[in-house]
């Protein structure tokens, strides 16, 4: 009996030795492929806690010393910021933008029309890092306010040509885009009274 | 701007010495190649708002420029 066990288990043994050593091989290559992808060095510095907290804080000194002190203000106090769209004529009489973008760290950006809140279009951007082929870091949260902002000012055209456009919605909630309008109208309002753009009714 | 850490200073010169000029042009240079747009922070003119000019070429910095500023191509999200 025990011999007819000992037998039982030298091929159940045997049998099961191309599974294993295929799942051993799969584990080995998972793991070359892991350490290609991701270099010992960069290894070792995810695990600096410190390294994103010190870069996004010069990120904000940075950006706060590129652009106006009401937009670095309602980054500060909102979390976002509108910049004015170029492409089309501002209204001569009230000098208010034809449309405006919202900007968003690591979203999409959102185009709406000031004089109705109407939201436009999302235009979905990101700044990768081309050094590298795969990368896991990202630009810090006001270094990716600051690559919006300029490139929007600096070349609106080039921007939304290298964007994604989308429908409002497919990425963020419409309803949080038209509470942070209601949110910056507020803002506004508290900033320089009641004569501000989104605070009129519509 | 460096993901993962910053802002990193690439190099710093006076633009009106010959020496200088050579080295922040390569450093220009290679930025670019590398994919990365460059922007100058200025104040329009007419508004006095803050804006950035995006330059393609060094001689289309401002000479009275402090700072270029590379960052990352955009690319569809």
């Amino acid at each position: 009996m025990l011999l007819a066990l000992l037998a039982l288990a030298l091929v159940a043994s045997v049998l099961a030795l191309p599974s294993l050593v295929g799942l051993w091989s799969g584990w080995q290559k998972r793991r070359a492929a892991q350490r290609t992808r991701w270099p010992r060095r960069d290894r070792l510095e995810l695990h600096d806690p410190g390294r994103e907290r010190r870069a996004e804080q010069r990120a904000r000194e940075l950006l706060r010393s590129c652009v106006n002190s009401e937009e670095w203000a309602m980054y500060r106090d909102l979390g976002f910021i509108r910049v004015a769209g170029r492409l089309r004529p501002s209204d001569p009489a009230t000098g208010e933008p034809a449309y405006a973008y919202l900007i968003y760290p690591h979203k999409p950006i959102v185009a709406y029309v000031p004089k109705t809140r109407r939201l436009l279009s999302e235009y979905c951007v990101e700044f990768p890092d081309l050094t590298r082929a795969i990368s896991h870091s990202r630009l810090p949260d006001s270094d990716d306010m600051l690559a919006k902002w300029m490139a929007l000012t600096g070349d609106e055209e080039r921007l939304i040509h290298h964007a994604n456009m989308h429908l409002p919605g497919r990425q963020i909630d419409p309803g949080r885009v038209r509470r942070d309008l209601w949110r910056l109208a507020e803002w506004e309002r508290q900033r320089r009274g009641s004569d501000s753009i989104e605070a009129r009714p519509t | 701007m460096k993901p993962g850490y910053g802002e990193v200073l690439l190099a710093e010169g006076d633009p009106t010495t010959r020496e200088d000029e050579e080295r922040l042009v390569a450093e220009f240079r290679r930025q670019l190649d590398e994919g990365m747009w460059a922007a100058v922070p200025t104040i329009a003119a007419d508004s006095g708002r803050r804006e950035a000019q995006m330059v393609r070429d060094f001689t289309e910095i401002p000479l009275d420029a402090e700072r270029v500023i590379f960052f990352p191509r955009a690319a569809g999200g």
